[in-house]
């Protein structure tokens, strides 16, 4: 059922069904996504405040919604929540400020 | 010493809330999705892997629902207890429990309430209830009771002098999740509290006065993996307050009473039942805890669970109170089930006792 709007959060709930339509890609995905998410090197816990952290960066509205659920779940509090997001917005903003030296090689070659 | 404040006062009752009745709790838990075929039934979902009908496995727990007067008015009680709720269970009432108690097959006796210690004859009763030799004998104490009053005040050497198994409730290792949930100034009454428990020998490690905590998550969200919160909760109480416990309990809410009524309200009820049946697990169904409890209700009525107690929903059986009390047949009926059962079959599934499933 097509819906008037881009993102349906009841959408997040059919994720599953992208194996539907190509059932070996759709599996290796979700094997590797599964593995990717179990306890490691680095704990789950810290999985899922980096998922969170990137959710924002991708501005993914499903991604945000699924990881904040996640931490809640995993007893993880609003402060650390709130801080992996800074995390990711201080790469994001400094991402775009490090261009700023490209600016100034350039500025700095054209000008006399 | 800070008071406990409540942010709600009243319970469902009291303020004659619609889902203050069973009929209309168990109206919302058939209608709507479930209704539509959107989602499907408890029984349909257990017919799946042949679970249906569900059956008790042999009687270990005797459940005592001694009364759902509290001191406390939590956001997502299953019971709706609260100061004002009147309903207790008479002496009469706990002699023909007395009765059972010492010719039971059951391994467990669990006292619970409301706070069980509201009731005038909680004393009386363990006293002669701890005299049958039960081997696990367990009383769900708030924590906030053995604060609440002066009369309160020696309930950790009460317990310890009658080898009681206490398990509290405790929603999180921080004041404002916990607070949320369960009161202003529950936390900080709790936290004293469990420091009283430990001054006496409970909890502390390889003590064998066990001191267990039970974890609710506090909104529409499912608990987490038990042993790593336990982790988490140990290290955070430790760290912070110096407090030691045994296990932690991971216990999901089920959607009944004012859990049910805060789902609703805060427009969660639809996803919080997806959530439930998505994280259906068939291996929680064998273990799931009405298989082998029997849950017993202050006027002394028989349930399969503590949750049906609230609906209810008596246990099928001819056999339906407690004066006529008689294992074999009682053993021998179907449990009944709706769709909140979804919530002792989620993840690795959920009992007064946690995880069911590994």
């Amino acid at each position: 059922m097509a819906s008037n709007n881009y993102y349906d959060p009841a959408d997040l709930r059919k994720f599953g069904n992208i194996t539907e339509w190509s059932k070996e890609l759709g599996e290796k995905f979700f094997d590797y996504y599964g593995k990717v998410f179990e306890e490691g090197a680095l704990s789950a816990r810290e999985k899922s405040l980096i998922a969170l952290a990137v959710a924002h960066t991708e501005m993914c509205p499903y991604c945000i919604d699924a990881y904040t659920k996640d931490g809640l779940q995993r007893g993880i509090t609003k402060e650390e929540m709130m801080e992996a997001v800074h995390v990711g917005a201080a790469i994001k903003s400094g991402a775009t400020l490090v261009h700023g030296v490209m600016m100034m090689n350039k500025v700095n070659k054209l000008e006399m | 010493m800070p008071k406990a404040k409540q942010k709600k006062q009243q319970s469902l009752h009291k303020r004659h809330s619609d889902l203050a009745m069973a009929n209309k709790q168990l109206e919302k838990l058939s209608n709507g999705i479930f209704a539509s075929g959107e989602l499907p039934t408890f029984s349909e979902k257990i017919k799946e892997t042949d679970q249906f009908p569900l059956r008790p496995n042999k009687l270990e727990i005797l459940q005592i629902n001694v009364g759902y007067m509290c001191n406390q008015v939590c956001e997502h009680c299953h019971v709706d207890a609260g100061p004002d709720r009147k309903e207790i269970m008479t002496r009469e009432t706990m002699e023909q429990c007395l009765e059972v108690i010492r010719n039971t097959g059951a391994h467990t006796l669990d006292l619970t309430g409301g706070a069980p210690e509201m009731n005038p004859d909680f004393r009386w009763f363990v006293d002669e209830a701890s005299k049958a030799g039960i081997k696990d004998f367990i009383v769900r104490s708030n924590l906030t009771i053995i604060r609440a009053n002066k009369k309160y005040y020696d309930l950790p050497e009460f317990f310890k002098s009658h080898n009681v198994h206490v398990v509290s409730s405790m929603p999180h290792w921080t004041r404002g999740k916990t607070d949320k949930q369960r009161g202003e100034g529950v936390f900080d009454l709790s936290i004293k509290a469990l420091q009283e428990l430990n001054a006496v020998g409970y909890g502390m490690p390889d003590s064998d006065l066990r001191l267990d905590l039970v974890y609710n998550p506090s909104g529409a969200f499912l608990p987490g993996d038990q042993a790593s919160m336990e982790k988490d909760f140990k290290k955070a109480l430790l760290e912070d307050f110096g407090i030691h416990f045994h296990n932690l309990f991971a216990i999901t809410n089920l959607p009944i009473s004012r859990f049910l009524d805060y789902l609703i309200a805060s427009e969660n009820y639809e996803d919080y039942m997806y959530s439930l049946v998505e994280a259906y697990n068939p291996a929680a169904v064998k273990n799931v805890m009405c298989r082998n409890t029997i849950s017993i209700s202050w006027d002394g009525y028989l349930y399969d669970c503590d949750f049906n107690q609230m609906l209810e929903l008596k246990v099928a059986s001819k056999i339906q109170h407690i004066s006529e009390y008689n294992e074999d047949i009682l053993n021998n009926r179907k449990i009944i089930i709706s769709q909140h059962c979804y919530g002792c079959t989620a993840g690795a599934g959920s009992s007064c006792q946690g995880a069911v499933a590994n």
